[in-house]
């Protein structure tokens, strides 16, 4: 076994790397750029080794720096991790000249399968279902209709320098087929000036679903089971689960079998990954060969107790693999969500900067099911904007699918991320949205789910009460112990009621509190009482309670006069209060949001560098407005419509917070 | 008997309607609490114990003498907040608009004089058309009176002022003269001069909002400390306030139980400090990391950003807390923020709060608009006011303490009790760059020696250690103890007694 291994990588995907490297007693190296100095891997590792500046192009890809890590450390072997250098067949060929051991599967496999078109031929001559199709050009629309009814409706026409929507249509029959190859023809001639047609089956329902396999040097290989990874934001996967709720044991093994079958043909020898796209009746065809690990492996682990870092490493020394087909089995259920610095409520923008809170929920057993958490940040750490604005990686395991989503919840509830804005509490509504749950979704679930974007999450009245319920509670111990204050008036302090009135999301609830040595019971106006019962003190900033006998954990925040509580991707406003107070405060003005739409608002803390219109001018749609500088990188600000600068409330050098007004428009 | 039981509830009643049931819905329909209701809310339930509630003016000009409403547009007493003793008054606007006649001011001069006396706070919930017209000089004398006794109450006890509704004229000089004010928005203003005036005088269109609004005196004049959304809110947060201070310049700081450990320690601070030292971060995240409880009462948040100023408690005791702010021009002093700052160490000295001092300041800002604003003269109030100070004083410098502004910052010469700073301090005259290119001015052509130079100047002085070794610092600290080190020397100051000499008062350059 290697003694010393490098791990060409950063980020969680390296401090995963290391974990195993170090149960199995190798030592490691990490690499880092001057934006990773004082990174998670870094830390973890034996040894690190500089490469140079933050950018990944001058530094984690270089392949010159990497190898001189190598020499310098005397690592015997390097795991690339995913992306970076890991399906770069250079990389691997310099390694290979170098005599030091690839991590990952040799350098044919990774040609082979690195392009789109051989990898898709390889794979139908391995006898894996390709998505049914016309390579070639098409003459006219007779044509056409005759090749779509040889693939079978439904088609999809596209041209073949399509793009962005533009000459794609669909075709149910012969019809649709004519006109629809007659307007993707003259579209792609107006659009692209190339009007070359081809024709494929058009892919109902579909879902995209992986099956991970694993080979040695000796010519074995097995599948471990798939990973449905539907749930994606623009191609890019945000929930994956291990099994699919959708696959029966026929399509499992089919897919499976061909997926070894096309490993074995290319010569595979590591953990690789077979992606299929699968249609509602579970058809299922190729779509591309990931030479890698995948960022989505954890939740195959879970399912198998196979660790694939471990497996890769005996593979690259050569070792056969020590597991069989039959020893692979599917235990229980495993759910991963990747938690992005991306703002939801901004339309998912990047959101970089300091993690000035970071305690993700302690791994292992929660619940019913188990929390695995894969990270390379701390708190006090930086997402930077150098690279992937990845997070965390949260799985959770459990018997049942069910148990390990509701395990995911609780997971998600009292996982603390401050400082930037996350995605967290979008898939906590994705947890909670009936066709998740259900396992019915498909790669649009997010398109078509929330069309608009995500503007968070409305609970529903029984929720609503037992936040409302914990928060009463929660406020009467705040208010009593600022009844303890020094200097009071002897005999004449203050005394703290039990009635109090809870106004969250729109909704006001009377609440009578009945409190004893282990917690409270809080009496509803219809006479239901919930039981809340928990040690939160003021200030905590994470409030672990039971009430009515299930576990509530909320984040806990201030707000001016009342608490802001964040919960199953919920954030709301609670204010609680005396009756008396509660009556004035309806009488206080309802203050509608200012009108933005005339506004230019900062995006983003940062400098104003430039601004490049004056009062009175008129600017047109996409016009710049003004670059605003933020994390170093200029960002210019164009106008949404056309419109008349009225004032202009920042000059260069300002520095700006979020949601200040820049611009407004007449 | 009973009879005489009850025409004293039916006069109470007719007190309590104040300008009666139209008007009060009027007052409602503004958005705004009545007096009675505000003081519902700035007081513990049923703590409210009231004086001259039959108070009638004595005009008999302008058929005035027709309408004599009790207790002539403000209601006054005192009650308690969490059980501490507070005196209120609360000007009503239903009855002649809250104008101001002789008995009126003599209400508040009453119950402030009764303040100064038993050392306890006055807090004045203001709503006010302004003068009686009708009273003429008697009503202005009424505003001097109140003038008068807000100049010897301050110091002695803190003095509050919520502006609920107009504040306009002399009014305004009131509040003007107390330690706080806060504004509702939307619903309130405060001017000297109304828009109609300055129109006729200076041919000037500004709305009253926009002449004095709770934005314009809380961002650009600084004459509000704070504004809140809503009459129930803005009450509330006094509420909050008032825990923080002592009643009365005699008595120390509150204290109240505490949630949080006082040798907490923050690891996360210890990258707080970025490697660039042209990068700014948020000093925001250490105050709220030292703080009990994350607990962080800010005034003036919205004025002067390049300093912050506000409240915590440690180990449940108050402690005022100055601090540069490096995200806002690079936490350099001004005008503005030497201001801010000193008025606000002047209120923690008055009253025996111990000042926190967290710095990163490269200095003042340069400019001729700085220099003609006369940054000297307020720049030296700052310095004044922290070297004047004699309550405990603790001071961390986590980066940049350069040049004169390094002085000012409650350094160690200015009295300082526990002077500390982080690894990362640099405290020097100046940065090294403009250090190097004045002390090797022959160099000024060569680059390569220049940066040979400012490098050696960095490896000289870019640290806390020459300061160090000539006492100046007292401990170098890890930036992740700061709130046990900071809560330790707080503790093991407890019982600080120092005196300046014996003067009439001083001669602050104001």
């Amino acid at each position: 076994m290697f003694d010393k291994i490098l791990i060409a990588n950063r980020g969680e995907i390296a401090c995963r790397v290391i974990k195993t490297a170090r149960k199995m007693g190798i030592k490691t190296v990490a690499i880092y750029s001057d934006a990773d100095k004082n990174a998670l891997h870094v830390e973890m590792a034996d040894e690190a080794v500089h490469i140079g500046p933050p950018p990944a192009n001058q530094s984690y890809i270089v392949i010159d720096k990497v190898m001189d890590a190598i020499k310098q450390t005397g690592a015997q072997a390097v795991h690339p991790g995913y992306g970076f250098l890991s399906e770069n067949p250079k990389f691997a060929e310099a390694l290979e000249a170098a005599g030091v051991a690839f991590i990952g599967p040799p350098v044919k496999a990774i040609e082979a399968m690195g392009d789109k078109i051989t990898s898709k031929k390889i794979a139908q001559e391995a006898g894996v279902n390709t998505v049914p199709g016309y390579m070639g050009l098409i003459e006219d629309a007779d044509e056409a209709v005759k090749i779509s009814n040889q693939i079978g409706y439904p088609v999809m026409i596209k041209a073949s320098a399509g793009g962005g929507g533009k000459g794609m249509r669909i075709a149910w029959n012969d019809e649709e087929a004519r006109e629809g190859f007659q307007s993707s023809k003259n579209e792609a001639a107006n659009s692209f000036g190339d009007d070359r047609i081809f024709i494929e089956k058009f892919v109902t329902q579909p879902r995209h679903i992986e099956i991970q396999v694993l080979c040695d040097a000796h010519g074995n290989g097995i599948y471990l089971n798939e990973r449905e990874c539907s749930i994606q934001r623009r191609n890019q996967k945000v929930v994956e689960e291990a099994p699919s709720p959708f696959l029966d044991e026929a399509t499992r093994k089919a897919m499976g079998e061909q997926s070894v079958a096309l490993a074995k043909a290319v010569g595979y020898a590591s953990a690789g990954t077979v992606e299929f796209i699968v249609d509602g009746d579970r058809n299922f065809y190729f779509l591309e060969m990931n030479t890698r690990l995948q960022v989505e492996h954890p939740v195959t682990e879970l399912i198998t107790g196979v660790d694939l870092v471990e497996q890769m490493v005996r593979v690259a020394n050569g070792e056969p693999l020590s597991i069989t087909q039959d020893d692979v089995k599917i235990n229980g259920w495993a759910i991963e969500n990747r938690l992005y610095a991306e703002d939801p409520y901004r339309n998912f923008l990047p959101s970089i900067g300091r993690l000035t809170r970071y305690r993700p929920p302690a791994e292992g057993p929660l619940g019913e099911g188990i929390v695995r958490n894969d990270t390379g940040v701390y708190e006090g750490g930086e997402i930077s904007m150098y690279y992937d604005p990845m997070i965390a990686k949260l799985c959770t395991w459990a018997p049942t699918r069910g148990e390990a989503i509701e395990t995911m919840r609780n997971a998600l509830d009292t996982f603390e991320v401050e400082g930037i804005g996350h995605n967290l509490p979008f898939v906590a509504a994705v947890m909670d949205h009936p066709k998740f749950i259900s396992g019915d979704m498909t790669t649009a679930f997010i398109a078509e789910e929330y069309p608009e974007g995500f503007d968070g999450v409305t609970l529903a009245d029984a929720a609503l009460r037992r936040i409302a319920a914990a928060c009463a509670a929660m406020h009467r111990v705040a208010e009593i112990r600022r009844t303890r204050v020094s200097g009071r008036m002897d005999n004449h302090e203050r005394r703290v009621g039990t009635e109090w009135n809870v106004a969250v999301q729109g909704e006001s609830y009377d609440v009578t509190i009945d409190a004893d040595h282990d917690g409270s019971n809080v009496t509803f106006a219809d006479g239901a009482t919930l039981r809340v019962a928990g040690d939160w003190t003021p200030g905590d900033q994470l409030a672990t309670m039971m009430v009515d006998g299930a576990p509530l954990v909320l984040k806990v925040g201030k707000i001016s006069g009342g608490f802001r509580i964040r919960s199953r991707g919920a954030d709301l406003k609670v204010h609680v209060r005396t009756p008396r107070q509660a009556e004035l405060a309806r009488l206080m003005p309802e203050k509608l949001p200012p009108d933005t739409s005339k506004l230019l608002l900062c995006p983003m803390p940062g400098l104003v560098v430039k601004i490049n219109v004056e009062v009175g001018d008129e600017v047109q749609e996409g016009q710049a407005l003004c670059t605003i500088e933020a994390m170093k990188m200029e960002n210019i600000l164009r106008a949404e419509k056309k419109a008349i600068v009225s004032k202009i409330n920042a000059a260069p050098g300002d520095s700006l917070a979020v949601d200040e007004v820049i611009i407004e428009f007449e | 008997m009973k009879d005489i039981l009850q025409e004293l509830h039916d006069r109470r009643e007719e007190a309590r309607l104040g300008g009666g049931q139209r008007r009060i819905d009027a007052q409602h329909a503004k958005g705004k609490l009545t007096a009675r209701e505000r003081i519902d809310l700035l007081l513990d339930e049923d703590s409210f114990e009231e004086f001259d509630m039959f108070v009638t003016h004595r005009c008999t000009d302008f058929g005035m003498e027709q309408q004599k409403p009790k207790g002539d547009g403000v209601v006054t007493g005192w009650g308690t907040i969490n059980g501490r003793m507070v005196y209120v008054f609360s000007q009503d606007f239903t009855v002649f608009g809250g104008s101001l006649s002789e008995t009126h001011a003599q209400k508040i001069c009453k119950i402030m004089d009764m303040a100064i006396q038993n050392g306890a706070p006055v807090i004045g919930l203001n709503d006010s058309g302004g003068a009686r017209i009708q009273e003429g000089v008697a009503s202005l004398a009424g505003y001097a009176d109140v003038f008068q006794r807000n100049i010897m109450a301050s110091g002695v006890v803190p003095q509050i002022s919520v502006i609920m509704g107009p504040c306009a004229g002399g009014a305004v000089y009131s509040p003007a003269m107390t330690d706080f004010i806060f504004m509702v928005k939307d619903s309130s203003y405060m001017f000297v001069t109304g828009p109609d005036v300055v129109k006729t005088v200076t041919n000037e269109v500004v709305t009253a909002e926009e002449l004095g609004g709770a934005s314009t005196h809380t961002k650009k004049s600084s004459v509000a400390d704070g504004a809140f959304e809503n009459d129930v809110e803005a009450l509330a947060e006094v509420r909050r306030l008032v825990d923080f201070l002592p009643l009365n310049n005699r008595e120390k700081p509150p204290v109240r139980p505490f949630f949080d450990e006082p040798g907490r320690v923050e690891a996360s601070l210890d990258t707080l400090v970025p490697e660039n030292p042209n990068t700014p971060y948020d000093m925001k995240e250490l105050i709220l990391k030292v703080a009990d409880e994350g607990d962080f009462y800010e005034i003036q948040e919205d004025y002067a950003k390049n300093i912050i100023t506000g409240f915590i408690r440690l180990e449940g005791q108050t402690v005022g807390v100055v601090a540069n702010q490096p995200m806002v021009l690079a936490g350099c002093l001004d005008i503005d923020s030497s201001r801010k700052a000193a008025r606000f160490v002047r209120f923690c000295d008055c009253f025996e709060i111990p000042i926190l001092t967290l710095v990163d300041v490269p200095g003042f800002l340069p400019g001729t608009s700085q220099e003609y604003g006369g940054v000297i003269k307020h720049g030296a109030k700052l310095l004044f006011a922290y070297g004047e100070a004699t309550v405990p004083k603790v001071t961390v410098i986590t980066r940049k303490a350069y040049g004169g502004a390094y002085d000012v910052m409650a350094s160690k010469h200015l009295r300082g009790d526990f002077n500390y700073a982080w690894p990362t301090a640099e405290i020097a005259v100046m940065g090294a760059k403009g250090a190097t290119e004045i002390i090797h001015r022959a160099d000024l052509g060569n680059a390569e020696k220049l940066a040979q130079h400012t490098k050696d100047y960095e490896d000289r002085f870019a640290n806390p250690f020459v300061a160090a070794e000539r006492g100046f610092i007292d401990e170098v600290i890890q930036p992740k103890s700061t709130r046990r080190r900071v809560s330790r020397a707080f503790a093991s100051l407890r019982n600080k007694r120092l005196e300046n000499p014996w003067k009439k008062h001083d001669n602050i350059p104001l």
